[in-house]
């Protein structure tokens, strides 16, 4: 049903028009965006309120975001392989841009216990919180990308990613480069805010 | 046809997967699951007409309880049990719970999905030319959330301490403690978990909305030649995708709080002697967190509302829309200066007086654009040939709502005067006039103006008529009083005034407001009736009952899953030219090419009529 009306369109609409799905797909991140906005001013708001605890950041975090990168980069290595139609490099691909992925939920989660070992706890003063909640969302967030990488891997084991039919990977990229934006702004807030 | 249509293109672009939707539907597929925009807008109406009714059932037995405190309630007890007491009393705590449900159920359940989720399902795709929303499914999963949302909150009735019961804005500390009042446990949980499904139905819908106006437009139908309802739905949409998650975020570090024991918004709490362990949040942050969605909401509300109303007067004036351009402009002015505004509902928080008066500029800024609206659609209504059908009367009845209301906003939107009146009955006037009234009058409208279309039938007009005239008296003599009560003092959300001598003189208007509120809700029992007997039994519908120029009326009395059995009517002018100086017909469809009606057509009008490609 979906593809239905959107073909339709194309065929009646002489205007320029962009792809629906992938138009809701920027929707959807800007609702994403709007959510983290609204979290992070909430930090703004409650440290202008005082009784703030100060603490370093652990360098884990650092590291996790790096490796967060690369994950960017293997995700864009696959894509371009899947425009040249190697299907073999893109289930590759995607395999490492998954492993990255799962790497990096390893390593926040040794940030956690970093910041544990600090006195640093979910419960206690807000400015604890708010790491944990941020990157605890954020993680929610990319176990939804590594389900849209699982739903890509399984359209490419099915032949339906290749040159000409590019929309399911495209958008994937677009969401893992999203998601990873995301986190470097998040990092560098908390780093630049504490 | 436009099923078969439809799977040819389909099987030649994708040959792949896709075939089991497209064969003779099941009764499952048509009725329940369905991906049709207009199955799914039929059921977000009947979803919400049913909260409308527990809503405003709701809302007569507190005003009872308000009217005529020395009352026995005794033969509630069938329907409250263990709420009322053994003397007939009602229980303090369970009034709070009915307001609380009554303020969510009508904000969110009744004007938000309700009134959204109807309109903009059902004229999105009719009126731009569109065989359905981009994301049939996506709809369909926007409908079963806002279902699932809403079987929660029904659930939370009945829990035997009480659904939510702090207020529908669920201000912490009190909704944060679970100690703190019954309704604050179980009944609180189950409020924030409907909500979250709340809000992914609000934006499934709303990424679809958008979608749909940006991408499935037929030929010729430019963002200047959309009717004004699409206009309003599109804007809605987009504060809707802008606002709803920083409610996320604000209901997820609610949750925190609650559950994990965090101190967002806790700090130095004590209670039956006890202090708690939170320290460090702020019950502030909840508050400018929740009006950043808060605010915008209220426009959510209203802006499908006003765009209804722009359409219906239009056309029943049989003049075009005073103003097209302005109105656009106005709901962009609204849209955008809704966000920057939240802070007028926490004057009395102890902000700044300096951040306070840069709010209030802004907040009576907004009254400028709201402004411009009136006045549009009173010029519009301006020597018009006026016809009176029951949606015209509810469309001026909206515009009165609106204009009554938006005026005690600016006296709430100063914050001198906001001090004395915040937490009065008078916001409660305040927003029942402008928001809750007037966005029910557009729904009602709205019903009334299409109901042709969405079941091939009319309804009654007297009886339309008398449930407009009950209910716009009805409405004003129910929140008019109360604008008295609130300057007088009286807080909103008190279970008993009596206890208060200065209140003593208000006890008559009390009780003439509940009497007036009880024949208001009894009146709505005339549209209900007039609503669900002419599903089945009222006169077949012409194809173009108003005279309208809008797409919908092209499609069949009852318009197949792909709207149009043929090609996707083409678009060559403006919604709005009705009464065109020589034209033979007062009005002209949007369908109709301009090189047809040369006798009427202006010369840049005679311009383009040179570039249309001769209809075939
Ligand atoms: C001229 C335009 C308006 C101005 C200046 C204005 C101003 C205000 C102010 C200052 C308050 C806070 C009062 C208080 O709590 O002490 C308020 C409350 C409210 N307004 Fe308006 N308003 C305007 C129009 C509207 C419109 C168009 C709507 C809805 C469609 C609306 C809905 C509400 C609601 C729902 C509340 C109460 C929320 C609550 O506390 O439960 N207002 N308004
Ligand atoms: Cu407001």
């Amino acid at each position: 049903m979906e593809n239905t009306a959107v073909i339709f369109a194309n065929r009646n609409f002489k205007l320029k028009s962009v792809n629906a799905k992938k138009f809701a797909l920027w929707l959807f991140i800007v609702s994403i965006c709007m959510l983290f906005a609204g979290l992070t001013s909430a930090y703004i708001v409650k440290k202008s309120d005082g009784r703030w605890l100060e603490f370093d950041m652990p360098d884990m975090f650092l590291y996790s975001t790096l490796v967060l990168v690369l994950s960017s980069v293997a995700m864009h290595w696959t894509y371009l392989k899947a425009k040249d139609n190697s299907l073999k490099a893109v289930k590759i691909g995607i395999t490492a841009t998954a492993a990255i992925a799962i790497a990096f939920f390893y390593m926040q989660y040794l940030s956690w216990v970093k910041l544990v070992a600090q006195d640093v706890f979910l419960v206690g003063n807000p400015s604890g919180s708010f790491v944990y909640i941020f990157s605890g969302l954020h993680l929610a967030h990319l176990i939804g990308g590594l389900v849209f990488l699982l739903v890509v891997f399984l359209d490419t084991m099915n032949y339906k990613v290749h040159s000409k039919s590019m929309l399911a990977i495209e958008m994937c990229t677009t969401y893992w480069h999203f998601l990873g934006g995301l986190w470097i702004y998040l990092y560098l807030f908390l780093v630049m805010n504490n | 046809m436009s099923i078969t249509d439809i799977q040819v293109t389909d099987e030649l672009v994708h040959g792949d997967d896709h075939h089991e939707e497209h064969h003779e539907q099941s009764f499952i597929f048509k009725y329940i699951f369905s991906t049709d925009h207009k199955t799914i807008a039929k059921q977000f109406l009947i979803t919400g007409i049913f909260w409308a009714i527990l809503g405003g059932g709701l809302s007569v037995i507190f005003r009872l309880q308000l009217g005529f405190p020395d009352m026995d309630m005794g033969f509630l007890q069938p329907f409250l049990g263990d709420w009322i007491s053994n003397s007939g009393k009602l229980d303090p705590e369970f009034y709070l719970a009915m307001i609380t449900m009554h303020g969510t159920i009508m904000v969110f359940f009744v004007l938000t999905a309700g009134l959204s989720g109807t309109f903009s399902n059902y004229l999105i795709p009719l009126q731009l030319g569109a065989r359905d929303m981009a994301s049939g499914f996506m709809n369909l999963l926007s409908y079963w959330f806002f279902f699932l949302s809403s079987v929660i909150m029904f659930i939370s009735m009945f829990l035997s301490t009480g659904p939510a019961s702090g207020g529908w804005t669920i201000y912490p500390p009190l909704s944060a403690l679970p100690q703190a009042m019954s309704g604050s446990g179980m009944g609180m949980t189950l409020w924030l978990v409907s909500m979250v499904f709340f809000i992914a139905s609000t934006l499934l819908g709303g990424i679809n909305y958008i979608t749909t106006v940006i991408n499935l437009r037929t030929e010729g139908m430019t963002f200047r030649r959309m009717p004004l309802t699409i206009w309003a739905f599109f804007i809605t949409a987009v504060l809707g995708l802008l606002s709803f998650p920083v409610l996320v975020a604000c209901v997820l570090l609610l949750v925190f709080d609650r559950s994990f024991g965090t101190s967002f918004y806790l700090s130095e709490i004590f209670i039956g002697g006890e202090a708690l362990p939170n320290l460090g949040g702020s019950p502030i942050l909840f508050q400018h967190l929740f009006w950043f969605l808060g605010h915008p909401e209220v426009y959510i509300v209203i802006l499908p509302a006003l765009g209804i109303t722009s359409e219906v007067i239009s056309t029943n004036s049989r003049k075009p829309i005073f103003g097209y351009t302005a109105m656009i402009g106005s709901i962009l002015a609204i849209a955008f200066l809704s966000f920057i505004v939240w802070a007028h509902h926490m004057f009395i928080t102890g902000m700044n007086p300096f951040l306070g008066s840069i709010f209030m500029f802004l907040t009576l800024i907004i009254a400028i654009p709201s402004a411009v609206k009136a006045f549009n659609y009173i010029t519009t209504l301006w020597k018009g040939n006026l016809v009176f059908t029951p949606a015209m009367l509810f469309s001026i009845g909206l515009v009165s709502f609106f204009i009554s209301g938006g005026l005690t906003g600016l006296f709430l939107g100063n914050a001198a005067i906001d001090i004395n009146l915040h937490d009065t009955y008078f916001v409660v006037a305040h927003f029942h006039l402008v928001m809750g009234s007037a966005a029910f009058f557009g729904l009602l409208a709205g019903v009334y103006h299409w109901f042709p279309k969405m079941f091939g039938r009319m309804m009654d007009e007297k009886l339309g008529y008398i449930h407009f005239w009950l209910t716009f008296v009805g409405v004003y003599l129910v929140f008019f009083p109360l604008h008295y009560i609130g300057i007088a003092g009286f807080p909103r959300r008190y279970y008993s005034f009596t206890n208060f001598d200065a209140f003593s003189s208000f006890v008559d208007l009390n009780s003439f407001v509940t009497v007036a509120a009880i024949i208001t809700f009894g009146a709505q029992f005339i549209f209900l009736f007039n609503f669900f007997y002419n599903i089945f039994k009222g006169k077949k519908a012409p194809l173009n009952p108003w005279n309208s120029n809008t797409l919908e009326w092209t499609t069949p009395r009852i318009p197949e899953h792909g709207n149009w059995p043929g090609e996707i009517p083409k678009v060559y002018r403006w919604p709005y030219d009705y009464s065109k100086p020589g034209a033979k017909d007062d009005f002209i469809p949007q369908t109709v090419p301009y090189h047809q009606t040369k006798e009427s057509n202006t010369d840049f009008e005679n311009e383009e009529s040179k570039k249309e490609q001769p209809a075939t």
